[in-house]
């Protein structure tokens, strides 16, 4: 073994990234390239009534105005988001009503910019309430999860409980914001499609564009080298490639299709609001006999998309009596997706905190408090965890921040005008695999290459995966070439769910193991090389059934400004027991990563809906707040050494979502723990400190 | 973005010929303002005259003490500058604390004065906004206005101005210089700005194709005990949810002179005169900086999401002026 994995090794593509000569989506220069640029919806329900373009038509450079009218027939599929100008019908404020294309970008800019739209307006619907008329209980929720559950009887268990907290806890719209916005290049050799794509996985990419234009798998070739970030808005096919491969066949022309920030806020995605009743029951020693959480949350008309809030509950804490509901109401919004940790992000502030506030009103420490509720099984169903280290997470974290030094008493440390405070929460994640294929290739001067659809949105995939490659071929890693982001390489798992390394690794490792087998039943590599090939689907079909999740724990200090309600975070630390780590370096970037967004969630992510007009008013970097530099000062990530031979051959578990996870609650905690004053409604903004 | 021409005269003779001679033209600063709402289509100028290679990029001292500012002298040059450090340092601290390191060294004086509001309606086309369609309606007072005005407000606008510098140059009875088509005229600060009554597409008292010079910043010798204090959403390159600036002038315990100047709360830079007149000859207590403070902010007329303003401009305003106390 030549060992790398484990290594901190730096990304293998960062130079190429710095000196700009790796190329995204929109990067790709092609003989005959014009550029569509999207025209969206000042209404958010009703229809179109018309579209005027002839003044656009006389327009300098202007090669086409597609519409409904005129933009070309796709096949059905079961995402509205992606049946772009197939109808009339306005959905939401913000939606493609119309792609201007132009020899340039300006030109197609300036024909979109001045592009009369006659609509028809019906009253619009875009506030979520959790007494709203229309909520209603979906199939399942999101990716394929019981809508509700319930263990024994929680009335009861609340009803004959020594203590109790019942609150409701809300969290914002907020919008995923990668730094390259979706964009897209595409045009068509004869019947065949190819499209350069910002995307989480050009696999489904791929399958989204054979289903709408009716082609053979053969047909679409989704290429997505690098991409620049994503946290879950990429994770499926968007609608600007569907918009650049209709007018690339419609023009015969290669077509480039790239949103603005603005656009980003009512075209990808984003997280739903969420309102979540929260109901614990617990005897004086804060041991649950009772855990209710209540969840409501929007969809739109388009699409349904259930986000799977109440999950975190279904795993984290022993409880005789537990229930976990979601209620939905179909708003005349634009479709909420994923957002870098679905389900755990919001579900685990609402559910920290309610466990914080518990743990004052039983005089038990927060961590002894989850200490005493740790399950031996999973709470909802009973199966087995493949491996469970909370605690230890918990122990390690308050070892490091010092925590048994706390004073638990509220309001009470101040340093000037700054009020302090500190506060924990726990994090969790599912640990899955999806099937992916890969193929090694023995090359004759005895390097490898590894091609697999995997994406690297900026996690340093594609070293840790040549880390993993270089390790089971035993050769140093100057030897491997991963290859990964072109959908001709075969269908894989997207970078999503914190499924990629514990998927892609998988089979990279499964094809290495036959390549091996094959050079040594040939006796060696043959003059024209020698492949092999791998799926996994078989292997994670065969899995045994078992709860298989990473844990973690959140430590955060705050300091609140007395006087202006201003909140500085001066120390986070995570500290996470997620599997095996394969690269160092880049998995400290990832879960630190997450612990900054989670910040960033917890005290500034906010998309305003505004009632009048429909849309998230804030679409831009300066009315919607993200953490800046200056609000991260120390922040530490660790892990524990966790071995665990029931996840997949590399024994990980992913780190793509947990580090946001709890992080929100930690610093609500903190916050509370500085003022006295409990904050639950993301995010804790001044004014909201200010009035309570 | 619409198609525009663009200019760098080099003569400020040139500059206002052109500006006179082509309907549509605008002056061009650092850009960090006017260039964004061009991008949203809220700007659509035909020609834009870059001014920056006139001769006003300078600080120097005036005869009386004071100091004088170009109007092209980039906010992190002025930021830097010893003598606004030392003699005016509110205002080097309000430079500072807007926007981000890149945006300063491309903002110019001029430009920051003359900075947009950033109300949500007034930079959204497709929306209703009186500053930026007169009569066409403001949708603010019912929606989103959290970070919109309490005090100078009318019904037709209550946006905010944005400006962290012009806070501070408001505190120091600055004096902006101008050419206009009828010749040179100096404008103190306090008529600089026009409150929106009932023309809110009217922010300034300046004549079309006005070319802001200078600014002025008399001799103040206790601007020396000046402060900026600035609260905003996150920690860094974010607007001001509430700020003021303030120089105190204190002896024997007894308040001698006091400028106040808040931000973020009124469409213009606002002038605390009621709190400085309670204040004068006062004693410099907590319990008179509080008066004070009630005495400008009892006008205040906050809406539904902003009413938090009131107590944060008070807290700004004691803070600052007892920490100015300690420090005199």
């Amino acid at each position: 073994m030549s060992g790398t994995v484990g290594a901190p090794v730096s990304r293998i593509e960062g130079l190429s990234k710095v000196t700009g000569e790796a190329r995204y989506a929109a990067d790709f220069p092609l003989a005959g390239l014009a550029h569509g640029w999207i025209v969206q919806s000042t209404i958010a329900r009703g229809r179109v009534e018309s579209v005027d373009a002839g003044a656009a038509l006389q327009m300098p450079g202007v090669l086409a105005v597609v519409t409904a009218t005129n933009a070309m027939r796709l096949q059905d599929v079961d995402d509205g988001e992606l049946l772009v100008l197939q109808d009339q019908q306005v959905h939401y404020r913000g939606q493609t009503v119309a792609l201007v294309v132009g020899d340039t970008l300006e030109q197609a800019r300036a024909a979109a910019d001045g592009l009369p739209v006659e609509y028809q307006a019906e009253p619009h619907d875009v506030l979520l309430s959790a007494s709203h008329p229309r909520l209603f209980a979906p199939d399942h929720v999101n990716p394929n999860l019981p809508t509700d559950t319930l263990t024994g009887d929680v009335e009861a268990g609340l009803a004959g409980a020594a203590v109790t907290v019942d609150h409701t806890y809300s969290t914002p719209a907020e919008h995923n914001n990668p730094m390259e916005p979706h964009a897209t290049t595409a045009f068509w050799d004869g019947d065949r499609l190819t499209v350069y794509d910002s995307n989480q996985g050009a696999t489904r990419v791929h399958q989204a564009l054979v289903r709408l234009f009716g082609l053979e798998d053969s047909a679409v070739r989704v290429v997505s080298e690098h991409v620049g970030g994503g946290f879950g808005s990429k994770g499926g096919a968007r609608s600007q490639a569907v918009l650049a491969a209709m007018a690339a066949r419609m023009l015969g022309r290669p077509i480039r299709v790239v949103l603005s920030r603005k656009q980003l806020f009512s075209l990808v995605g984003y997280r739903t609001p969420t309102i979540q009743r929260v109901r614990l029951g617990s005897d004086r020693g804060g041991r649950l006999v009772a855990l209710d959480h209540q969840v409501v949350e929007q969809t739109s008309t388009v699409y349904e998309f259930a986000e799977q809030t109440a999950v975190f509950s279904r795993v984290m804490y022993a409880t005789p009596n537990l229930s976990t509901s979601h209620r939905l109401v179909a708003l005349d919004v634009p479709t909420p997706r994923w957002m870098r940790a679905p389900g755990e992000a919001p579900g685990s502030f609402a559910v920290e905190s309610a466990m914080d506030e518990l743990a004052e009103a039983c005089g038990v420490d927060p961590i002894e408090l989850r200490i005493r509720n740790e399950p031996v099984t999973e709470p909802e169903g009973g199966r087995p965890f493949s491996s469970r280290n909370l605690i230890a997470c918990l122990r390690e974290g308050a070892s490091r921040f010092r925590w048994a030094e706390r004073d638990p008493r509220p309001g009470t440390r101040r340093d000037g005008q700054w009020l302090m405070g500190t506060g924990v929460a726990a994090s969790t994640y599912p640990a899955r695999s999806a099937p992916s294929t890969a193929s090694v290739s023995a090359q004759e001067d005895g390097s490898f290459i590894v091609r697999l659809t995997a994406a690297d949105i900026g996690t340093g995939a594609r070293t840790a995966l040549t880390q993993v490659a270089a390790d089971e071929l035993q050769v140093p890693m100057d030897k491997v070439e991963v290859r990964i982001g072109d959908s001709d390489f075969g269908p894989a798992m997207i970078a999503g769910g914190s499924m990629g390394m514990a998927s892609w690794g998988w089979v990279v490792v499964k094809a290495c193991r036959q390549l091996i087998a094959d050079i040594d039943r040939c006796g060696g590599v043959p003059d024209d090389g020698l492949v092999a090939r791998a799926d996994t689907a078989d292997d994670i079909a065969a899995q045994a059934d078992l709860v298989r999740h990473s844990f973690g724990a959140q430590f955060a200090e705050v300091r609140v400004d007395v006087d202006t309600g201003e909140i500085r975070v001066p120390r986070l630390l995570g500290v996470f027991a997620a599997g095996r780590i394969v690269n160092a370096k880049t998995a400290r970037s990832q879960l630190i990563g997450g612990m900054t967004m989670g910040l960033s969630m917890a005290l500034f992510e906010e998309s305003l809906m505004d009632a009048e007009f429909g849309d998230y008013l804030n679409h831009d970097f300066a009315g919607y707040h993200i953490a800046a530099n200056a609000d991260v000062q120390r922040i530490d990530a660790t892990w524990i050494d966790e071995e665990d031979d029931q996840l997949n051959p590399l024994g990980v578990k992913g780190i793509g979502e947990i580090g946001i996870v709890g992080t929100a609650a930690a610093i609500a905690n903190a916050v509370y723990h500085a003022t006295g004053q409990r904050q639950r409604h993301l995010p804790i903004r001044p004014d909201r400190v200010l009035s309570p | 973005m619409k198609e525009f021409g663009y200019e760098r005269p080099a003569h400020p003779t040139d500059a206002l010929a052109m500006i006179a001679g082509v309907a549509g033209a605008r002056f061009l600063g650092g850009g960090t303002n006017l260039v964004d709402l061009m991008k949203l289509g809220v700007e659509t100028p035909a020609v834009l005259i870059d001014v920056t290679a006139l001769p006003y990029d300078f600080v120097t001292d005036d005869a009386d003490g004071g100091l004088r500012v170009g109007s092209g002298t980039r906010n992190s040059d002025l930021a830097a500058h010893l003598a606004v450090r030392r003699r005016y340092p509110a205002l080097a601290q309000a430079v500072l604390a807007g926007a981000s390191g890149q945006l300063r060294n491309m903002a110019t004086v001029g430009g920051n004065l003359l900075q947009r509001t950033r109300c949500p309606y007034f930079q959204d086309v497709t929306k209703p906004c009186n500053k930026r369609v007169p009569d066409s309606g403001c949708p603010a007072r019912d929606g989103e206005h959290h970070n919109l005005a309490i005090l100078g407000g009318s019904d037709l606008c209550i946006a905010t101005n944005p400006s962290d510098m012009a806070v501070a140059l408001a505190a120091f009875d600055a004096v902006v210089f101008v050419e206009e088509p009828a010749g040179p005229r100096a404008v103190p600060i306090a008529d600089f700005y026009r409150l929106p009554a009932d023309e809110p597409q009217r922010e300034t008292t300046l004549e079309p194709g006005a070319l802001i010079t200078a600014v002025a910043l008399p001799a103040l010798p206790w601007a020396a005990n000046s402060r900026y204090r600035k609260a905003r959403e996150r920690a860094s390159y974010s607007f001001a949810i509430g700020s003021v600036a303030v120089a105190l002038d204190v002896a024997d315990g007894m308040v001698r002179d006091v400028r106040i100047a808040l931000g973020a709360v009124a469409p213009i830079p606002w002038r605390a005169y009621r709190a400085e007149q309670s204040l004068r000859g006062q004693p410099a207590t907590e319990v008179a900086f509080r008066e004070a403070a009630d005495a400008e902010l009892e006008w205040a007329q906050p809406l539904r999401d902003n009413r938090y303003k009131v107590p944060l401009v008070r807290n700004l305003m004691v803070r600052t002026l007892i920490e100015l106390v300690q420090a005199s």
